[in-house]
């Protein structure tokens, strides 16, 4: 599977410098290799869940327990969260890191990815949601940490999109 | 049986726990009972309510975690009670008020009016103690055996449906989940 190990590595060692000692996820392609690394992690707690906006909850009870925390999902779960991002963690003032694969965006192979990929910065936009996207290694543990350092201090969540060009070695 | 009954049975249970409530209902009768700053009203967001409880009990395994939730809100996240048994901690208590209605918004009916068994949905999901109780005694006894138990529990408590006049307390949102964290900041010093 042509998902970038080396990669996945450099976001999940992100995420570990930042203090994550909390995933919640639900698989998809893109982050196989992040769902993994965190199982065999014992300092991580990783909650795998049914459905991604379970995710909000999950991620507000660790921020209350002072626990830092990130949401990993593809932008289908994004969509899928909203409810739960607007009435919990908006009305609330939750900073959420939300990780997000952005399939559907050029390159996209999968004709069922192609429509959440043309909404998903939309709704972002939409809700008044930060992002920016991972796309290079290089500045893969500044971004994730600067994210985390937004969410926190204007108690709000906050986006990165995982790109295919890093997460996918096929040209 | 109801709610208030119900809520008032265990109160005195709840100073030393981590309480989340649903909104509506749930959270106007437990603050008409007495604000207390481990109480955190979820005022929206239906479903989530019982993953911020698993949030919490992971994170602060030697703490009870109580759940207050209702039919409404459970039937929204059923999944969640499959990830509830995943992770089966066993510091969190998850009460449902069953009143087979959406009362504040109406009273329309429920799916478990139609006989959808919350507590059997439960117990297929992998709660296998999850129970139904029908009465304030028995409510009370079943709560007070979970509180104690070392294992996740699941109580759902059938109740009339009824509630309060009002559901907007003068306890402000933000203001109640800033007193919330800060209780939790406090016992980690302690």
């Amino acid at each position: 599977m042509p998902v970038s190990q080396t990669n996945s590595q450099v976001v999940y060692a992100a995420l570990k410098s930042c203090g994550i000692g909390l995933l919640s996820a639900l698989p998809e392609t893109w982050l196989v290799h992040l769902i993994r690394m965190a199982e065999d992690d014992p300092e991580m707690i990783l909650v795998r869940l049914a459905k991604e906006e379970e995710g909000v909850g999950v991620s507000a009870g660790a921020y209350f327990a002072g626990v830092k925390s990130a949401m990993l999902m593809q932008n289908h779960g994004f969509l899928a969260s909203i409810n739960g991002i607007v009435s919990f963690a908006q009305l609330y003032r939750i900073p959420l890191l939300m990780v997000i694969s952005y399939r559907g965006h050029f390159g996209e192979r999968d004709p069922w990815q192609t429509q959440g990929g043309h909404s998903t910065e939309a709704v972002l936009r939409a809700l008044g949601i930060r992002y920016a996207f991972l796309d290079d290694p290089a500045s893969v543990a500044r971004r994730i940490a600067e994210a985390q350092t937004l969410a926190y201090s204007s108690l709000h969540p906050v986006a990165l999109l995982l790109t295919r060009e890093l997460m996918w070695e096929e040209a | 049986m109801q709610r208030l009954e119900c809520l008032r049975a265990i109160y005195g249970h709840l100073e030393k726990c981590l309480v989340v409530t649903i909104m509506g209902a749930v959270a106007a009768e437990l603050q008409s009972l007495g604000h207390r700053t481990n109480f955190f009203y979820l005022q929206h967001a239906m479903g989530l309510a019982s993953s911020t409880g698993l949030g919490l009990a992971l994170c602060l395994p030697h703490q009870k975690v109580v759940v207050l939730d209702g039919d409404g809100s459970v039937l929204m996240n059923l999944g969640g009670l499959t990830t509830l048994a995943r992770y089966r901690p066993a510091n969190l208590v998850h009460v449902i008020f069953d009143n087979e209605s959406l009362l504040s918004v109406g009273g329309f009916p429920t799916a478990t009016s139609t006989g959808s068994d919350l507590a059997a949905l439960a117990r297929a999901a992998g709660i296998e103690g999850a129970s139904t109780v029908r009465t304030v005694d028995e409510f009370t006894e079943t709560f007070d055996a979970a509180l104690h138990a070392t294992e996740l529990a699941c109580v759902v408590a059938k109740v009339e449906a009824v509630g309060p006049k009002g559901y907007v307390t003068d306890l402000a949102l933000l203001e109640n989940r800033f007193q919330f964290q800060r209780h939790i900041d406090h016992l980690k010093w302690k």
